[in-house]
């Protein structure tokens, strides 16, 4: 007999969600975009962990890089000594000129010997085509796969490089991707760029007779044991290396490629955590406010199923099994579409990193936690609506509900109300009988602005980053690097080069910066007093002027070092004769991009007891004489790198859309179903509310645009009430998530930035969604069904 | 015959039905609301229709203030044919020529009363004032009361008033006082009289109270969907006199 009675129940059950279908469908879209995001981002993060630790592990990535100027090879056994040491491999390590037939534009590669006929024992190569280099044949070179990809050059092709002053033509028999060059990164450069820097491996015979480096290696790097501390492997290896002109040792973690990577993942995981939160947070709120309301039009089932003697109980579990179905039905599509976006987009990383392995396995913890928190907040929402309505006397709640009560208004608001029509005034009553319900719907609309607001927040924070990087910081042309230090005569000499209009000196060293116990490993930019076009450029000051003798930090390094202006800075410069030397902090400066330390070209220049000496130049060129320029530099050997800043911008915009724009993109569309959805059940719910005074208005004789406007109108208010709401909440929601840690990365901060454009678009995509809605609505009130909703009782 | 004939001139139909016929199709069931009806309703007389439960009343009022279209036939409104127009017609047919009145009140709950009959005046073309409309109901008093301020009756009359306010040409009751005691349901009836007789609206009354018949100029008994005969009385009984 019982069973029967639940079996009518669930059959009840099936039919109110398929009568519910348009709310059920939206309340599912809003859920499985949150868990979707969730499942997205966290099986994202985990991927790229999981894969690159394979992929370091299978290739054998060396823990600990050293470079020299020269060291003899059978240092190699004192190396392999020291405490902890696995496998030891030296190499020659040098930066070149590439000249590729039929491209004009400035090309750099980083030479790196390997051994003839085999595998090197660390850093091994993922030899994607062809062979290894083969003994006794010194021109025959392995390029860096994307970098083949980028100039479609193909086994057999050849490619010229600037060995040691002279051009060499070198024959590719292999291309391959190595985990130390997962990000290839020329100096200069904010971001990789396949096209214009490449990796090449040479026979270690070919590069020393190239080098003239018979007996000697220039690059270390060494595994380690596992458990090994590898800061004292490190000072072993600065100590052991220093006579030979050491520029320091450093940890994987410090590797400029793996730094990358490892910057990479970290705002990834940021991502994975904050975003999802926020916006299950957003969605868990709008369902709740949604099954809230959509229970309460139940009431008078509520009643009658107490009235039939069920226990309030049974009446909660009945409507809970309905929550649950909705919500699962979202969760489940959200699982399907988060594992399906979140191996594009582990994809496309992989793709973009030249990963030759993807290992997508997702942990069960983010679809478990999407379930959770979703399954939690409907459960908890429909259990306090639905013992509200229990708790009512069955009789109570089956007859017709009272007639809400309305309270006129006096003085000035009577006067304003008198002001409007009957239809208007219903809509302003209706919000001011409920504000609080009026209140938590605006609060709905304004989720989904914020939302958008953050997503389109991303683009700002680039746009701002590559404008005061480009425009105000770099604001050279190009940068020429040279192999070696050169007086400064050099200047004069590029000067006079065609197309040159100006051109500045610049000095970068390796440091150590020492603070107490603190310390950072990384460069040193000499600049000079009055340069105009590297400056130092503070976000919120502007220009800073070189100080005369002390230095200038980024704030993000002083924070590192726990320093103010004032203090001072163990200067140790691991480079030349290695001077150390107590420097004060003279100024900090805000940036968006990387740890940065300035200091006064001539100081520099004399604390390495160098005169007058240069290794960088940045100048301002003509364009119209760019090509000429560029021919030109290619036949000057002593530069090794030409960087052109437009290239760099075209490039950070590139790498930043392939990358970021990927998970943005989805994050928008999110957002955008999140906006549809509120509007569309927001207006759902008040037509069900409001079903029969809208019936009543028509049989008065009012048209359908009439009802439409009092069912719209109302909304229209709230979005009205929610636009300034959620532009706010979206600027909070961005400042909680750019000052939640991972976002701040050694690499970049990201700035507090949001054009008025991107509140407009939020807004504007919140109009669209609630007027696609709207139309919705218009479809539901010319089929209102005026006779039937009239002669039923309330 | 003569003399009859030029009786009905005398009184010009105000509404005309003739062979109306409603065919509800639920799923392959067919249901014949009404039957091949023709029907006269005359300037100012008040009528009352009477049947038993799914006889046809509510279909054939229904049609007649054009909230629903018959399957075949035809209603003539000052020799308009209604039933020949569109949606946006016969939303305009309500706005100017028709009062409604339920057995469920349908006010709105967030307007006072004043305001649900101004609701209906700011978009008639000659209306009366709201609160002389409320006062021919007997609510001159009671204008700024919210509908929860409202007893069921008065809920009603302010119903009645909403409906007159516009002067209808047609004032068509369904049920007015089934939600309503005896006493409060006189009270209505009077209200209903009162516009009757003062504005002179063509009323038809639905009920299942045959009582309320003595009120009016004739008696219309439909059953399964025909009219089955119509009582004229000789003389109308005030409202107040009726008891049930």
């Amino acid at each position: 007999m019982v069973s029967g009675m639940i079996k009518a129940l669930d059959i009840k059950l099936l039919r109110d969600l398929w009568r519910l279908k348009g709310q059920v469908i939206s309340i599912g879209f809003v859920i499985a975009s949150g868990v979707a995001l969730l499942v997205m981002s966290l099986s994202t993060y985990e991927a790229l962990r999981i894969t690159s630790d394979a992929y370091y592990d299978r290739y054998r990535y060396g823990h600990v890089f050293a470079g020299a100027k020269r060291a003899p090879l059978h240092l190699e056994d004192r190396i392999r000594a020291l405490e902890g040491v696995q496998t030891t491999q030296l190499r020659i390590s040098m930066q070149a000129v590439l000249d590729i037939d039929g491209f004009t534009e400035p090309l750099m590669g980083r030479l790196v010997s390997i051994p003839e006929g085999r595998q090197p024992d660390l850093n091994q190569l993922v030899l994607r085509r062809g062979r290894l280099v083969e003994p006794g044949r010194p021109n025959e070179v392995i390029i860096n796969e994307s970098f083949a990809n980028a100039h479609g050059l193909k086994l057999g092709d050849t490619i010229q490089a600037i060995i040691n002053n002279n051009k060499r033509r070198l024959r590719i028999v292999g291309t391959a991707q190595s985990p130390e060059f997962i990000y290839v990164i020329s100096p200069f450069a904010l971001m990789p760029d396949k096209k214009r820097y490449g990796v090449l491996w040479l026979g270690r015979k070919a590069m020393e007779a190239a080098y003239d480096y018979d007996g000697a290696f220039n690059d270390l790097s060494l595994t380690v044991l596992r458990g090994t501390d590898t800061r004292q492997t490190i000072q072993a290896l600065d100590a052991m290396l220093s006579p030979y002109g050491s520029v320091g040792a450093i940890d994987r973690r410090d590797h400029l490629s793996n730094w990358f990577v490892q910057n990479e993942l970290t705002q990834n995981q940021a991502s994975a955590r904050i975003l999802p939160t926020i916006f299950l947070l957003v969605a868990a709120f709008l369902t709740n406010t949604v099954l809230t309301r959509l229970i309460i039009t139940e009431r008078s089932e509520i009643g009658l199923m107490k009235a039939f003697g069920y226990s309030s109980r049974e009446v909660g579990w009945h409507y809970a099994k309905f929550v649950i179905v909705i919500t699962m039905l979202g969760v489940v599509f959200g699982w399907a579409l988060g594992a399906m976006l979140g191996h594009l987009s582990t994809d496309s990383y992989a793709r973009n990193l030249n990963l030759p392995m993807l290992i997508y396995r997702p942990s069960p913890l983010s679809f478990v936690i999407g379930a959770v928190v979703s399954l939690s907040v409907g459960l908890l929402a429909t259990a306090r609506a639905v013992s509200k309505a229990a708790a009512l006397p069955p009789i109570v709640a089956m007859s017709p509900q009272e007639p809400p009560m309305f309270h006129g208004n006096s003085g000035v608001v009577q006067e304003l109300m008198d002001t409007l029509d009957e239809p208007t005034r219903i809509i302003v009553r209706q919000i001011t009988r409920w504000p609080f319900r009026a209140f938590a719907t605006a609060l709905g609309f304004a989720g989904a602005i914020a939302m958008m607001v953050l997503s389109l927040y991303f683009t700002d924070a680039v746009d701002e980053i590559s404008r005061t990087h480009f425009g105000e910081l770099q604001r050279e042309d190009v940068a020429l690097g040279f192999n070696d230090p050169q007086s400064s005569v050099v200047l004069t000499e590029i000067e006079r080069l065609p197309g040159v209009l100006s051109a500045e000196p610049m000095r970068v060293v390796s440091v150590d910066l020492v603070s107490r116990h603190l310390k950072h490993r990384g460069t040193l930019h000499g600049i000079s007093k009055g340069a105009k076009l590297t400056r130092i450029y503070d976000v919120r000051r502007g220009p800073v002027p070189v100080p005369a003798g002390g230095l200038v930090l980024t704030s993000r390094l002083a924070e590192k070092l726990d320093v103010r202006v004032g203090d001072q800075i163990e200067v140790r410069i691991l480079e030349g004769r290695r001077p150390i030397e107590n420097l004060t902090v003279a100024d900090i400066y805000d940036s968006y991009i990387g740890m940065f330390a300035y200091l006064d070209i001539d100081v520099l220049n004399r604390m390495l007891k160098d005169r007058s000496v240069t290794q960088y130049v940045s100048a301002s060129i003509d364009e119209l004489q760019q090509e000429e320029l560029l021919v030109e530099l290619k036949n000057l050997p002593a530069v090794s790198t030409v960087a052109l800043k437009s290239v760099a911008m075209s490039n950070f915009d590139q790498t930043i859309a392939e990358t970021m724009m990927i998970f943005v993109g989805f994050f928008s569309a999110f957002s955008f179903a999140l906006g549809f959805g509120v509007t569309y059940n927001a207006q759902r719910i008040a037509l069900s509310e409001r079903g029969r005074e809208l019936a009543t208005l028509r049989v008065l004789g009012f048209s359908h645009r009439d009802a439409l406007y009092i069912l719209l109108g109302e909304t229209m208010v709230l979005v009205c009430l929610a636009l300034p709401i959620g532009c706010l909440l979206g600027w909070l929601l961005t400042a909680v998530f750019v000052n939640a840690g991972g976002f701040q990365t050694e690499l970049m901060r990201l700035p507090l930035v949001i054009t008025p454009a991107s509140y407009g678009l939020a807004i504007v995509v919140l109009l669209i969604a609630s007027a696609a809605s709207g139309l919705a609505m218009k479809r539901w009130v010319d089929r209102l069904d005026l006779i039937s909703v009239l002669k039923t009782r309330e | 015959m003569a003399i009859l004939s030029r009786e009905t001139e005398a009184k010009a139909a105000t509404l005309r039905a003739k062979g109306l016929t409603k065919i509800y199709r639920a799923g392959e069931v067919e249901v014949r609301a009404l039957s091949d009806v023709d029907l006269d309703l005359y300037a100012s007389e008040m009528v009352v229709l009477l049947g038993p439960s799914g006889s046809g009343k509510s279909t054939l009022l229904n049609i007649l203030g054009g909230l629903d279209t018959p399957t075949h036939g035809q209603v003539f409104f000052q020799d308009q044919d209604i039933t020949a127009t569109d949606d946006t017609m016969l939303t305009g047919y309500r706005k100017d020529y028709v009062g409604f009145v339920f057995q469920f009140y349908n006010l709105i709950a967030s307007l006072t009363a004043r305001e649900n009959v101004a609701l209906v005046t700011e978009i008639a073309q000659n209306p009366l004032d709201p609160v002389d409309a409320l006062k021919i109901v007997g609510l001159g008093e009671r204008v700024d009361h919210f509908p929860a301020q409202l007893s069921g009756g008065e809920q009603q009359r302010v119903a009645i008033a909403r409906a007159i306010a516009k002067q209808p040409a047609i004032l068509l009751c369904d049920e007015p006082t089934g939600a309503l005691d005896s006493k409060t349901g006189i009270i209505v009836l009077e209200a209903i009289e009162t516009v009757n007789r003062e504005l002179g609206t063509t009323t038809a009354i639905i009920t299942h109270n045959s009582v309320t018949a003595g009120m009016t100029d004739r008696v219309i008994y439909l059953g399964d969907g025909r009219i089955v005969r119509i009582d004229k009385n000789r003389t109308r009984s005030p409202a107040r006199e009726l008891a049930w």
